[in-house]
């Protein structure tokens, strides 16, 4: 090792400046949202749970979190069965068209999201899914997709698939034999699938910003705009449970991913 | 088969090929065909001026990402398992903070009243607040720090599988380490490098929220350029082309890229 050379030194510093620059922010956030002053402040004049209170008792908001958590446990319900069937299709099946199909599940992370936001917006006008749950839930479901198609299809190449021959050359069908034998074996990335679809429909904005209104407008959106007229420290308050929320459920993921 | 992937492959053919598609009929047709909306996009000067300050953006992003990145990755992969492990969990802590979350807090360390300036006035380093925010610098600062991880975890994997004999070997021929890591450690990092630049670059083409909430209305990037045209000026013809030479300019980039690696390297970090 060629330990204290200047070289290492200055490798050693500038990767703790970027490593500040990258969680600063992250961890700013929470004590703005325990501090009592108006404007943002730091250090905080004082601790207190008023932007939290202003939360839970505002209509608005409360409504935008039950638009969020409805849309979010949805989109897990849909995108999850849909994205496994695809997955193991994929895994199994030698059809040349397959690969191209594994590539158009995969589009909505290659195209930019302000475009997919925007063409989303002209078809919905056109068949009245604006301001719609139903159209909220589709979109995100879409988006959702890509997630549980990648973490299943890695699951499914650790997985033998001798195994459920085996099943079904015992007299298992084919369904039977995927529920008994290959699902519980990918059962982690499956959930670990979900849970990241789940987060995907929690955080996504932009195609909410298009498509959604009147009652059933998600968090996010309302952040948004809140975000553009005036910093309130409300803001402060959700962003520190939106956090919360998303790290446990990484948490539980990773957990998963790696508790096979 | 084709049963099982039917649903899955219906939603993505009804909620993203059959909108891009309608966007890009909608972008030549009019009553009638048109070349107009692209007419404009290329000639008149508000287009023109977006999508040059665009591409500006998205590459002194992707080029102040790789010099911070490459540091960390670096480090990171010279390390013994549980610290890099530890650095690559801090890379990743903020990738799982919503967008909006993390564009709040560059507006609480950056604004005239917020953390940072309120710092450099307490340390008398500054006497006047210094405009760190609503302009391009800000939506620069926190459009890096949501990209990083994109560029950091690429490069990690790549170092990962450049052999440390290579690095001995080099040294053992009487290579000083400098030499050493730009004769043999940088060029072998090179796909890395490419995959986590295009990552960076193509995503940052595409960002919306954050110059929108820290640029100020001043920094216009193409996605804004979309959105207004369609919120505020119902110009959904001129919207769409926007929306096309954005996707082809993406398009266009993953294509050139995948020719000299695999584009599951690049899409496989995100």
């Amino acid at each position: 090792m060629m330990r204290a050379s200047p070289a290492r030194i200055a490798l050693y510093v500038i990767s703790a400046l970027v490593l500040i620059y990258l969680i600063l922010p992250v961890l700013i956030i929470a004590p703005i949202s325990f501090s009592s002053a108006r404007f943002l402040t730091f250090p905080p004049p004082s601790f207190s749970l008023r932007w939290y209170q202003q939360y839970f008792a505002n209509p608005a908001w409360m409504q935008a979190t039950r638009v969020t958590l409805t849309v979010a446990f949805l989109t897990v319900l849909i995108a999850t069965p849909f994205g496994v069937a695809a997955a193991y299709a994929i895994s199994q099946s030698k059809l040349r068209i397959m690969r191209v199909i594994h590539m158009a599940l995969l589009l909505p992370l290659v195209v930019p999201i302000i475009i997919t936001a925007v063409g989303i917006f002209f078809v919905y006008a056109k068949v009245g899914l604006v301001a719609t749950m139903p159209g909220l839930v589709l979109a995100n479901v879409m988006l959702g997709l890509p997630y549980v198609v990648i973490s299943v299809l890695a699951g499914l190449q650790s997985f033998d698939p001798a195994q459920e021959m085996v099943a079904r050359s015992l007299g298992m069908n084919r369904l039977r034999s995927f529920f008994a034998v290959t699902l519980p074996q990918i059962k982690s990335s499956v959930v670990a699938g979900g849970i990241f679809a789940f987060i995907s429909a929690m955080d996504e904005t932009i195609v909410a910003l298009f498509i959604s209104g009147g009652q059933y407008q998600p968090l996010t959106k309302r952040m948004f705009t809140a975000l553009r007229d005036e910093i309130d420290p409300t803001i402060a308050a959700i962003s520190t449970l939106m956090t919360v929320a998303s790290f446990m459920l990484v948490l539980l993921a990773s957990a998963r991913q790696k508790g096979r | 088969m084709l049963a099982l992937v039917s649903p899955a492959l219906l939603v993505i053919l009804l909620l993203i090929v059959l909108p891009v598609g309608w966007l890009a009929w909608q972008s030549i047709y009019h009553d009638g065909f048109t070349l107009e909306n692209y007419r404009r996009v290329f000639t008149e000067d508000i287009y023109w001026r977006s999508f040059a300050l665009t591409f500006e953006i998205s590459l002194a992003v992707t080029l102040i990402a790789l010099l911070l990145g490459y540091p960390v990755a670096y480090l990171a992969n010279s390390l013994p398992k549980g610290w890099s492990i530890l650095i690559l969990a801090l890379v990743v802590l903020p990738f799982w903070t919503s967008v909006l979350v993390r564009a709040y807090a560059w507006l609480a360390l950056l604004q005239r009243s917020g953390v940072i300036n309120q710092f450099l006035r307490y340390l008398d380093v500054i006497s006047e607040p210094l405009a760190l925010v609503h302009n391009t610098f800000g939506t620069v600062v926190a459009t890096v720090h949501i990209l990083l991880p994109f560029m950091v975890l690429p490069l990690y994997a790549t170092m990962q599988k450049i052999p440390g004999d290579l690095m001995q070997a080099g040294a053992s021929l009487g290579a000083s380490p400098s030499l050493t890591f730009v004769r043999v450690f940088l060029p072998l990092s090179l796909p890395g490098v490419l995959a986590g630049c295009t990552m960076v670059f193509v995503l940052c083409l595409g960002f919306y929220i954050t110059p929108e909430l820290l640029g100020g209305g001043r920094t216009v990037m193409v996605s804004m350029l979309v959105s207004r045209n369609v919120e505020l000026y119902n110009q959904f013809g001129a919207a769409s082309a926007v929306a096309v030479v954005l996707l082809a300019s993406v398009l266009a980039i993953f294509f050139v890229v995948s020719r000299f690696i695999s584009l599951d390297r690049v899409l496989g970090q995100k």
